[in-house]
């Protein structure tokens, strides 16, 4: 084949690639930012306002039900396979195989995993906290890889140097190694932050549906994901679900900025 | 009264998984002297210093047969409490390796780990410890600058000063001056010439004529082996073995 | 008193590591045990080899087959332009403009599903239906959704890929007197084809995987597809459908459709990490 083409079809893909995420990026922000009316974020959520605050603080408390199970679960794991099991370790193996196929499992098998066995089995119902332990399982992968990367990345000598002085593991760890560690571990709770903001599969038969604030761990709700989808759906909410799709769409910049400034000081070694 | 030595090594083999590095290794380590090890790349001086404060420890597939005594005291012994063992044997290594922290908090760490908690006193230690490794009046108007930002040799001698913080008896040194330039070096060599007045210095290094110069003994290892431990006088100038004459006159390694 | 402190520590860590084993356990049990028997009841032929679904009949052909062309045609369309874009990104961009490329192809793997779906229903599927005629609501709707939403996989796997080859077989080739792009097609892209095949066995897997986009723009007739323009029901798909008000049988017939992707997606799973685990080596 000829450089002309080859060198076009790079070009012209590029521009295909970044034009689409441009384009959709544009289109919803020029198209919803008009529709964000105050009526929108008001408290309660009726058939006349569509509010979308319910749903907003909806997502935060799944968002923090989850980071608060599955930070410590993931970052744990990452201390265990990396610090305390030895990793020819069969254990380590099948651990890192688990975590892999956990990573590739597709949201909607979780969300009827979640609710064969929070949703019926367990007796949680349609739930905030089915749908968080749901929803949990699928970002542990995350959380855990991005502890292990960090964790490797501090290297051996750091931890030679606080052993030769006498501190045990635990003091190392906690001490030296997880300071070091803690922009990459971050940028892996944050990147779980946003798996869980944009999650629907796996929460529409777990956390179910409802318009309403859950008023406890079993009450069901809705996030702001499950709320534009099903916005969308319904047909006669179109706008509504572009003002939601504006906001959900700040989120995941947000979330994304975040994790690229946290991964930029990283790789500048930090202070 | 015959002197006991501060360490003393009886028939020592380590395996890495299946490879044999140190095939009963014998040795005697005299208190307030500084010792040398010399000897080619890969015969096995990092895997033996790193026997004597149990760093080996930490590669998990490293087994070790024979003893080492510290004292009197065996320190493979199942009674042996590995931090307090590592407290009174420190270690200098090869690179510098200071914490990503202040160099005041790098000097208390030791001492923090083993429990000093009163800020008076833990400056103290600080202090004191960065004078001993002759690198206070560098440092003493920015203890709190982290100490990654400083140079090598300086970071080399804040690593000494770290080791000397937790008031250890013997100092382990694995080719501390390898990775730096020659003023560097010569500070550090003058460092260890006064260091052993008050504790037991065992010294890795590649540069015979540092051996030469700061060590009072020295012992040639070869393939896992120790071929001879002599006087460093003697070992330069006289070797009983002819591989030790052939090394030193660099016939080979 | 430290040592009991370590060996808790060792422990607790242990428990933790311990989750993600049991996690992947009891999903493979719950699912396989609630999808197994129904399919085993009904008949497995009858079941994977049936060509109508309804509330009594539940042959899921349709959806097999609809799973795997929506995928096969993502695949077409996202495999090629990712790995140019790759290629772009690891070998023709200038580095001011690398640090904006960057993270936007980490900004696409991280719009979620819905706002996918939703741009789709709005601009592609409109355009579907003005340009080919048709609901609209189609396999082609979907395939172009998904060949958009597979790129950032495509691309940042294979742009590693790209850049983990040595140097030096780039420099040899420009030594001869070939050209930069003769260069990067006939050395670099050869050379890291494994880590692009990877990267491609991902995308496979998140197009079969994906399931709200695609709902929001496919038609999800659970009938054998007819063509390009007319609608297509997926394995992901149909669950979602109908998992809200299903029961007895019907509920079952859903969590075996959900066997089947599992089947599917492990497949593609054990594909990935044997090509990843043979790198290794
Ligand atoms: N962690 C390890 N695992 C396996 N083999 C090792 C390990 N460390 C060292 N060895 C092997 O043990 C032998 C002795 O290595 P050692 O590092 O002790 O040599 P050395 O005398 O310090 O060499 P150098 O002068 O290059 O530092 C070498 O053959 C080396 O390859
Ligand atoms: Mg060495």
């Amino acid at each position: 084949m000829g450089s002309k083409i080859l060198n076009g079809l790079v070009y012209l893909s590029t521009i295909l690639t970044f034009g689409a995420l441009g384009f959709l990026v544009l289109y919803i922000l020029f198209n919803g930012v008009q529709y964000l009316t105050p009526s929108l974020f008001e408290w309660t959520y009726t058939t006349q306002n569509v509010s979308m605050m319910p749903a907003l603080i909806t997502t935060l408390y799944v968002v923090l039900g989850t980071l608060f199970i599955a930070t410590p679960i993931g970052v744990f794991t990452g201390f265990y396979l990396v610090d305390y099991a030895n990793r020819d370790n069969k254990i380590v193996k099948a651990i890192s195989m688990a975590t892999d196929t956990l990573a590739g499992i597709p949201s909607i098998i979780y969300g009827l995993f979640g609710m064969l066995f929070f949703v019926i089995f367990l007796g949680l119902q349609f739930s905030l906290l089915a749908g968080i332990l749901t929803v949990t399982i699928m970002t542990l992968p995350v959380i855990i890889r991005a502890t292990e990367e960090a964790l490797i990345a501090t290297g051996m000598p750091i931890r030679q140097a606080s052993y030769a002085l006498g501190a045990g593991k635990l003091r190392t760890l906690f001490k030296v190694v997880l300071p070091m560690a803690m922009p990459g571990i971050l940028s892996g709770v944050i990147l779980a932050t946003g798996k869980v903001i944009g999650e629907t599969a796996a929460l529409m038969f777990t956390l179910g549906t409802a318009t309403l604030l859950p008023q406890s761990l079993l009450a069901s709700g809705r996030t702001l994901s499950l709320h534009m989808f099903i916005l969308s759906g319904e047909g006669h909410n179109v706008n509504e679900a572009y003002a939601t799709a504006v906001v959900l769409l700040l989120f995941v910049l947000v979330i994304n900025g975040l994790s690229t400034f946290i991964s930029k000081r990283l790789s500048k070694g930090g202070k | 009264m015959v002197t006991q030595p501060k360490i003393k090594v009886e028939d020592l083999k380590l395996w890495y998984g299946d490879f044999r590095a140190l095939h009963g290794v014998d040795l005697d380590i005299n208190e307030n002297e500084v010792t040398a090890f010399i000897g080619p790349s890969g015969c096995g001086k990092s895997t033996f210093i790193k026997t004597l404060n149990r760093m080996n420890d930490l590669i998990p597939y490293a087994r070790v047969e024979g003893k080492v005594e510290l004292d009197g005291q065996d320190i493979y012994s199942k009674k042996m409490d590995l931090n307090n063992l590592r407290k009174k044997v420190g270690m200098v290594f090869q690179q510098p390796n200071p914490f990503p922290k202040s160099i005041y908090d790098n000097i208390a760490y030791g001492p923090r780990t083993h429990g000093v908690k009163k800020k008076s006193e833990l400056d103290e230690i600080v202090e004191r410890s960065l004078r001993q490794a002759a690198i206070w009046d560098e440092v003493k108007d920015h203890l709190d600058r982290n100490a990654l930002s400083i140079s090598g040799g300086q970071q080399q001698r804040i690593c000494i000063a770290r080791a000397l913080a937790v008031e250890p008896e013997v100092l382990l040194m694995d080719e501390p001056t390898s990775a730096l330039d020659p003023i560097s070096t010569a500070k550090i060599e003058e460092l260890v010439s006064e260091l052993k007045q008050e504790y037991t210095i065992v010294m890795v290094t590649h540069n015979m004529q540092q051996a030469s110069r700061i060590s009072d003994r020295t012992a040639f290892f070869l393939n896992g082996h120790i071929i001879e431990t002599d006087q460093t006088r003697k070992i330069f100038t006289n070797p009983n073995q002819e591989e030790t004459e052939n090394y030193i006159s660099g016939r080979f390694g | 008193m430290n040592d009991l402190k370590e060996k808790v520590a060792h422990g607790v860590f242990l428990l933790a590591a311990i989750t993600s084993i049991l996690s992947l356990v009891v999903i493979v049990i719950f699912i396989f045990t609630n999808g197994l028997p129904m399919m085993i009841d009904y008949g497995v032929f009858d079941f994977l080899l049936g060509t109508t679904w309804n509330r009594t009949t539940f042959g899921i052909l349709p959806m097999i087959v609809g799973s795997i062309v929506v995928t096969i045609g993502a695949v077409l369309i996202g495999v090629p332009v990712g790995i140019f874009t790759a290629i772009f990104m690891a070998e023709f961009c200038p580095p001011s403009v690398y640090r904006f490329l960057k993270p936007a192809v980490n900004l696409m793997a991280g719009i979620p599903s819905i706002l996918y779906g939703f741009f789709a229903l709005r601009i592609i599927v409109p355009w579907v239906r003005d340009t080919f005629g048709g609901p609209g609501n189609s396999m082609l709707a979907a395939i172009l959704l998904l060949g958009i939403m597979i790129l950032p996989t495509i691309i940042s796997l294979s742009e590693s890929a790209i850049r983990s080859v040595p140097r030096s077989y780039y420099s040899g080739s420009i030594a001869l007197g070939a050209s930069k792009e003769r260069s990067i097609f006939a050395v670099l892209v050869p050379a890291a084809k494994s880590g692009i095949f990877s990267s491609v066995v991902l995308g496979v897997g998140r197009a079969i995987g994906e399931t709200m986009a695609v709902v929001m723009v496919a038609g999800n007739q659970p009938i054998m597809p007819r063509g390009l323009t007319q609608g297509v029901r997926t394995l992901t798909t149909n669950i979602v459908m109908e998992m809200a008000y299903a029961s007895g049988q019907h509920r079952d017939a859903l969590v075996a459709t959900g066997v089947v992707l599992f089947v599917f997606v492990m497949l593609i799973n054990g594909i990935f990490l044997y090509i990843k685990n043979k790198e290794a080596k």
